[in-house]
């Protein structure tokens, strides 16, 4: 199959990017979408021009490095898939298939189709753990989870850290990212402990990164390549108030 | 913002109740008697809370979105296809809408009240609100304006009032979609509500 890219190409975070056309032949439906911008980038080399700049790492939807826009949807046509699990059997022979990065103050295009989502990370460095215990695991059984709720706690924890939730979303919120990576602790016993601290903090690292505010208009819930409800967020939501009613004050 | 909108979200119906009044067969007395009661202290403290809502909802909804413009600097070429509900998506613009409406709609009846607007001759005192509002419909623009931006508050409410219970976190996998059917049903009475009292002053009424 042949089809046309529209690329954006942008030397570096300080220069101004713009679209190239790129039309590609001989394309093989079998091909998923990132060995498609591989066979893409072989000719450019080849041709002696610069190959298109994309982030990717196991190209099995689980470590979320490749996240790209494509027509008009974080990770393309797909639901619950990630940019690597795409394939060129979704696309039409002749189409003309536009790929831009994540759209987001706080994700700064670095190159090309490389955006800067360390914004997430610092969230994460906020308050996005457990304080550990030093010594050996201790009995698994002495800390009781029920089923329902350690299996909650699995849904959210298997967001990858894309950024297709900011992509998403019209405001460029945070908050399925966030809410997710709140959540994943506050259901269970062990991130019980410090949960009003880290809702604070979190949310407060997220704020100062220049995210949109939440809307609730659920594209993120939509575009999520893992299927992380917006019921989390309403859960960060009562989370967040309840840290701000009865936590305590912080230093 | 959810709380000063879920307040007028209860003051919408206990307005619109009131208006309806207006149709009853009783040439409008027992609409009087309502509006007798805003002279009320325990009224007035209300009244005070619901401007302090509206200002409150408004400038953290204009606040809102203009922090979220800033969050895109640079917008996407191909135009989202992440679907989304309508009525999310235009929740600033319909807010804008019932803005406007809102201040014609003060200038109307409350400046009148006030004393800040000059008595229109239909109206006996500045309480006689109903021959104002009956003056006012006649006019088909005027009932037209009024209609039209009652849809855009349906719409504005259709996506506000299960927002608001998500905004504070008050999710349940059992009570969530009850309370997204009660928002559409509201949403309709409300708008339906107060449309049909222009409609009925337009088409069906003589004085
Ligand atoms: C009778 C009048 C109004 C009622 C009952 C009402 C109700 C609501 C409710 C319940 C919400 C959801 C709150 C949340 O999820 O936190 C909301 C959101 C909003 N309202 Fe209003 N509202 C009214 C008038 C206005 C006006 C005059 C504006 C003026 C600009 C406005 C702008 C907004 C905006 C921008 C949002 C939020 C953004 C969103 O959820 O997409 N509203 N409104
Ligand atoms: S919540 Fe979903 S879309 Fe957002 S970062 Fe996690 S996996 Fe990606
Ligand atoms: S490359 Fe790892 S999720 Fe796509």
């Amino acid at each position: 199959m042949n089809v046309t890219l529209k690329i954006w190409r942008q030397q570096n975070a300080q220069t101004k990017g713009k679209f190239k056309t790129y039309p590609l032949r001989d394309v093989s439906p079998e091909m998923s979408f990132l060995e498609m911008l591989d066979y893409l980038n072989m000719q450019l080399i080849e041709k002696g021009e610069e190959p298109v700049a994309f982030e990717h790492d196991c190209r099995e939807g689980i470590c979320g490095t490749c996240g790209l826009y494509i027509n008009g949807r974080p990770h393309g046509p797909m639901r619950n898939t990630t940019t690597c699990e795409l394939h060129m059997r979704e696309f039409k022979h002749g189409e003309v298939i536009y790929i831009e990065p994540w759209r987001a103050r706080a994700f700064p295009v670095l190159k090309d189709l490389i955006v800067d989502r360390s914004s997430f990370e610092r969230i994460m460095h906020a308050a996005g753990f457990i304080s550990t215990n030093t010594g050996s695991a201790p009995e698994a059984n002495s800390t009781p989870v029920s089923k329902i709720i350690a299996d909650k706690a699995f849904d959210a924890a298997v967001c990858i850290g894309c950024g297709a939730c900011v992509a998403a979303c019209k405001n460029s919120s945070a908050m399925l990212y966030a809410a997710a990576k709140v959540a994943q602790y506050a259901m269970i016993p062990q991130g019980k402990v410090e949960a009003k601290e880290r809702v604070d903090k979190m949310v407060r690292q997220m704020d100062a990164e220049g995210f949109g505010f939440c809307s609730n208009t659920y594209g993120c819930e939509f575009d999520c390549p893992k299927g992380i409800s917006a019921d989390f967020i309403a859960l960060m939501n009562r989370e967040f108030f309840s840290s701000r009613v009865c936590g305590h004050k912080q230093k | 913002m959810a709380l000063a909108g879920i307040f007028l979200m209860l003051f919408l119906i206990s307005h619109l109740l009131t208006n309806l009044l207006m149709l009853a067969a009783d040439g409008g007395k027992a609409f009087d008697r309502a509006v007798e009661l805003l002279g009320h202290p325990a009224v007035k403290i209300v009244e005070y809370t619901l401007f302090a809502a509206f200002l409150i909802h408004i400038l953290l909804g204009v606040i809102l979105q203009l922090i979220n413009y800033r969050a895109r600097p640079v917008k996407y070429k191909k135009a989202p296809r992440t679907e989304i509900s309508t009525f999310s998506r235009y929740m600033f613009h319909t807010g804008i809408i019932i803005f406007v409406f809102l201040v014609i709609h003060l200038i109307n009846f409350f400046f009148v009240r006030m004393g800040w607007a000059p008595l229109p001759e239909t109206a006996a005192h500045s309480h006689d609100f109903r021959p104002m509002a009956v003056a006012l419909f006649q006019n088909p623009w005027y009932s037209g304006f009024y209609v039209i931006s009652m849809l855009f508050l349906g719409f504005h409410l259709k996506h506000g009032f299960q927002s608001a219970f998500q905004s504070l976190g008050l999710n349940h996998t059992k009570y969530t979609p009850a309370i997204k059917i009660i928002g559409t049903l509201y949403a309709i009475f409300i708008s339906v509500g107060f449309a049909i009292i222009p409609v009925y002053f337009l088409f069906f009424f003589s004085s």
